[in-house]
């Protein structure tokens, strides 16, 4: 651990650990971001995914990053972020 | 020097002395048995300030002590009546380490366990200090100073007062703040701990019914707090009330506004998009703080004008927005440039709406110059701005001049001054050069129904 050790400056009323972005309610009529991290057989398992969302009422949009080795490129996040409400991201073989 | 005393104090008290060590643990050679307090712990929990200083205590709890080198002093302490009989009767001492620059705040942070009662957090570390308050959402847009345990405990050197004492409830969720948190919100500004009582000042002043600090916060309009300091404390601490004292590039000026608005950000729960719904919101967000060009003695500071006197220290708390400035470079009678003044003035938040909003005249050393050369004094040139703004209710009543907007019709045949009995305040600042006085714009809710002009001594 790194010996730096800051007080908190707010009121305390949230955990000290940062929290995961508010849920959705629903998928209905939302924005499902599918992305293909450029491993083998991801493909395959994204079209199972995209097929069950439809059927619970989401759009779903398809993307893939250029290497699985690497975080994914800056643009790419941000088409992301602009254009969907969730993302699924195809995380190992 | 004192080694041959320590010799002799041990071989006299075999087993009841201790000899404690700040720096050389090897000293003195001739003891065998020293205690290392190189981690200055000891030193630190006994205020030791000289070295030597020598401690008697009966079960652990002190009854007697002297510094220095003191021969009689030690003799009579330690009952040895030809202790050190070879050595100077006085010696002063040196000053232990623990006083030395910067070390007491770490001492206190490593060894003063109740002293701090805020969550640490502990960063990982990979993590980048700076960009981890950015991503805990401390920070208003720009850097803040990472808030360490040493670097608030020298904030909180700034006061007397208890880091644990609640200074009030912070709008908008009305938390109680303890002074501690005021203090890590000044250090996320970047303010010096000489500057805390003025934070400190700011933030009882906000505290105010009368500021309206909740709704000037959640208002979809443009104001926030505009901070106006008079007084001795403007020399002390260096605030600007000079060449662009609105502006930026003082650092007092700068972290004292910011820490107000990061501790109602941080402790308040008001941030923008959240309870905060201004439409654009203003630069003056940020920060707006400013010191009074109070070098006319003959000129009342706005901190007169609100009673006080020109030996205190004073802060005032404005709900205002931008800048609107008033040029005029031709005027050299006060009659003119009181009405150019004021004809700008009619601007405030709209030229048809009146009584809505409070404003504060920035006067410039130069136009202050042209009412002082004729024998003005400030209560003159409010008297004459008064006059200036006063309208007729058919010229500014809603559907006048084809606009819709503007007063209730019921003020169709009636006299109407642009601002109501104190809302129109008038300070001064700036540099010696240049023509160009300034109306900082008040809140559209100003007055009983939103926010008045307050000030705190401190």
């Amino acid at each position: 651990m790194s010996s730096t050790i800051m007080l908190d400056p707010t009121a305390e009323l949230a955990p000290a650990e940062r929290q995961i972005l508010p849920r959705l309610d629903s998928l209905k009529d939302t924005t499902v971001g599918l992305l293909d991290i450029s491993k083998p057989r991801g493909k395959e398992f994204l079209d199972e995914v995209e097929e069950y969302l439809l059927t619970l009422g989401a759009k779903v949009k398809r993307y893939r990053k250029p290497t699985f080795a690497r975080v994914a490129p800056k643009e790419l996040n941000q088409q992301i972020s602009v254009e969907c409400d969730a993302v699924i991201e195809g995380l190992a073989d | 020097m004192i080694e041959s005393a320590l010799v002799e104090l041990v071989t006299n008290y075999p087993g009841s002395v201790s000899i404690y060590v700040q720096d050389d643990p090897s000293f003195p050679k001739a003891i065998e048995s020293k205690v290392d307090d190189t981690s200055l712990e000891f030193s630190y929990k006994n205020n030791i300030e000289i070295v030597p200083t020598l401690i008697c205590s009966i079960e652990s709890k002190e009854t007697d002590r002297t510094i220095g080198w003191d021969k009689s002093e030690w003799r009579k302490l330690t009952n040895l009546p030809s202790l050190g009989k070879d050595l100077d009767d006085f010696k002063p001492g040196c000053g232990s380490k623990t006083q030395e620059p910067g070390i007491e705040e770490q001492l206190a942070a490593r060894f003063d366990a109740g002293l701090l009662s805020s969550r640490s957090i502990q960063l990982a570390d990979l993590e980048d200090e700076i960009e981890s308050c950015y991503e805990r959402g401390w920070s208003d847009g720009l850097p803040v100073v990472p808030p360490s345990t040493v670097r608030v405990i020298r904030m909180l050197r700034g006061t007397d007062r208890s880091p644990s004492e609640i200074i009030g409830n912070i709008p908008p969720d009305n938390v109680p703040c303890s002074i501690e948190k005021v203090a890590i919100n000044a250090v996320l500004a970047g303010c010096k701990a000489e500057y805390f009582p003025v934070v400190l000042a700011s933030v009882e002043a906000a505290l105010q019914d009368k500021f309206c600090m909740h709704g000037l916060l959640c208002t979809t309009y443009f104001s926030g707090p505009v901070m106006i300091v008079n007084g001795p404390v403007i020399k002390q601490i260096g605030l600007n009330s000079g060449i662009n004292a609105l502006g930026q590039g003082t650092r007092a000026n700068a972290t004292i506004g910011r820490a107000l608005q990061l501790l109602i950000r941080n402790v308040g729960g008001g941030k923008p998009g959240g309870i905060d719904r201004a439409v654009m919101g203003s630069p003056g967000k940020y920060t707006f703080c400013f010191a009074e060009d109070e070098s006319d003695e003959n000129w009342n500071t706005l901190a007169q004008d609100r009673g006080f006197n020109r030996g205190d220290s004073v802060i005032s708390l404005f709900a205002g927005e931008g800048l609107q400035p008033i040029v005029d470079q031709k005027s050299r009678e006060p009659d003119s440039l009181a009405k150019n003044m004021a004809a700008s003035l009619r601007a405030v938040v709209n030229t048809k709406l009146y009584g809505a909003a409070d404003a504060v005249l920035v006067v410039c050393p130069e136009h202050r110059r042209v009412f002082r050369n004729a024998g003005w004094k400030k209560e003159d040139l409010k008297t004459a701005l008064y006059d200036n703004l006063m309208s007729s209710g058919s010229d500014i009543i809603t559907g006048a001049k084809g606009i819709a907007e503007g007063m209730p019709k019921k003020f169709e045949n009636k006299i109407i001054s642009k601002f109501r009995d104190d809302g129109l305040h008038i300070t001064s600042t700036g540099s010696k050069a240049g023509m160009f006085s300034a109306i900082i714009s008040g809140w559209v809710a100003s007055g009983e129904k939103g926010s008045q002009l307050v000030s705190k001594r401190f």
